[in-house]
């Protein structure tokens, strides 16, 4: 797993979020940011852990996205800026999403790993699994 | 071929299967169970479509028109069973509504099929494994030749490396056994006759079931995997996936019982002991299968030799 370029002031499990986070930002602007830009636009959006994100950790993670082919990025000036990655997986992944979202026969001819899960379902996992194996998946975010 | 046997095939059969489809999706092997539940749905739609065809067939040669165009004595068949209008007239419209559905539903069904095969193709990469760099998590596998597993960062980030193990071994068990066919089969088999629908969802357990066996046996630990459902499921709830399947299956359609969904079921499955063959309910299954088998054949015999008797010699 790449998580091993951590940055301290992150909990391991706060970072799949985060990275949705910056990645949000990206997609919306449309345009290579800065890592400063970056934090300013997290700064001001409602994520409240995204708030208070230190400049480091910022750009720990967009190099993290980076070494993952998520993100582009090129030199300007002395920093780097980055832009979302239109890699041909995402685009193809994409494209049979926006594909599915049409019929319901198509879905059922995918086999997802997880159906969908309802909030009495969630708290049967929990019931299930709590006693010995801790919380089933932690908490994303 | 007469009023009880029509009922028998058409819902009696049926309705039996279906008290059936629960128990064994729950507490039998699931390779077994997907077989049985499978071939069972297959066998009761083709008994209850031949019930159909011979009562709505036994009516027409009575018409002297069709009659005279099979070169049939009606003098001969009058001495067959005796089959009313009306039935055969219900018997026709639901023949014809099973065959409509049939057809819609293959239509459907293939449409879906080759435009995944397709996809399976476009895929970028010559690897099973395609990942996307999208932070929900979601995996899924596109049936084709060869058919490919889908897994996006966001999937691989919320699980560890044995979790991950479990999830490859899980949707590759879907290709490997093919598993859309079944469902594919059970659905249609449900199409033709509403009451079979049952089996056909108890399929699609049992596939998510079988695949899960299948992984547990490659991590070495049935808890492992179990841990692992419930992180994928939690963390695709939670994680932004697009809702693209919201409007799918288990949010529109309320479960009937109200009971828990497939993703409990198959974690609570993996954390009970190993599944046995229960030889018991799978001896009903068939039997209900078979019984309805042998019927079906009888009444088609003997309409056969009637009309062979009542043929005009040439």
């Amino acid at each position: 797993m790449l998580s091993a370029v951590g940055s301290s002031d992150v909990p391991r499990r706060a970072r799949g979020a985060l990275e949705a986070a910056i990645m949000d930002v990206l997609w919306q602007a449309g345009r290579p940011l800065s890592p400063g830009q970056v934090r300013e636009l997290l700064a001001a959006s409602g994520d409240a852990t995204a708030r208070q994100l230190s400049y480091s950790t910022v750009v720990t993670i967009l190099t993290r996205l980076h070494v993952k082919k998520v993100l582009a990025r090129k030199r300007v000036g002395r920093s780097f800026h980055y832009a979302p990655l239109a890699d041909e997986a995402g685009l193809e992944a994409r494209r049979l999403t926006a594909l599915l979202d049409g019929s319901a026969d198509r879905e059922a001819v995918l086999s997802r790993f997880v159906a969908d899960l309802s909030d009495s379902d969630e708290e049967l996992l929990r019931r299930l699994l709590g006693s010995a194996g801790g919380r089933p998946g932690g908490d994303a975010r | 071929m007469t009023l009880p046997l029509v009922v028998c095939l058409t819902v009696l059969f049926p309705l039996a299967s279906m008290f059936l489809a629960r128990p064994i999706a729950a507490r039998t092997d699931p390779r077994w169970g997907t077989w049985l539940l499978t071939g069972a749905a297959v066998a009761l739609a083709a008994c209850s479509g031949l019930a159909l065809t011979l009562v709505t067939f036994a009516a027409l040669v009575r018409v002297p028109f069709v009659a005279a165009l099979g070169r049939w004595s009606p003098a001969v068949i009058d001495r067959g069973d005796t089959t009313s209008a009306v039935l055969a007239i219900v018997t026709g419209l639901l023949l014809g509504m099973a065959l409509t559905a049939a057809a819609r539903f293959a239509l459907r069904r293939g449409r879906a099929l080759a435009e995944a095969f397709r996809h399976a193709r476009g895929l970028p990469g010559r690897g099973q494994v395609v990942v996307t760099s999208d932070a929900a998590a979601d995996a899924y596998t596109v049936p084709g030749r060869p058919g490919r597993i889908v897994v996006s960062t966001g999937m691989l980030d919320s699980l560890d490396d044995v979790g991950r193990v479990a999830l490859l071994a899980h949707e590759r068990a879907h290709l490997s056994g093919q598993h859309y066919a079944f469902t594919s089969a059970a659905r249609l088999a449900a199409a033709t006759n509403p009451l079979l629908r049952p089996l056909a969802e108890a399929v699609e357990f049992t596939v998510e079931r079988w695949a899960d066996e299948c992984a547990a046996r490659v991590v070495g630990d049935r808890r492992l995997v179990a841990e692992t459902i419930a992180r994928a499921a939690v963390a695709a709830k939670h994680g932004g996936r697009r809702r693209w399947s919201a409007a799918m299956l288990g949010a529109v359609f309320p479960r009937p019982d109200g009971g828990p969904g497939p993703v409990p079921r198959r974690v609570a499955a993996l954390l009970a002991p190993p599944p046995r063959r229960r030889w018991i309910l799978q001896a009903a299954v068939v039997a209900i299968a078979l019984a309805a088998g042998v019927l079906a054949v009888e009444a088609a015999r003997d309409m056969h030799e009637l009309l062979e008797t009542a043929r005009y010699p040439r």
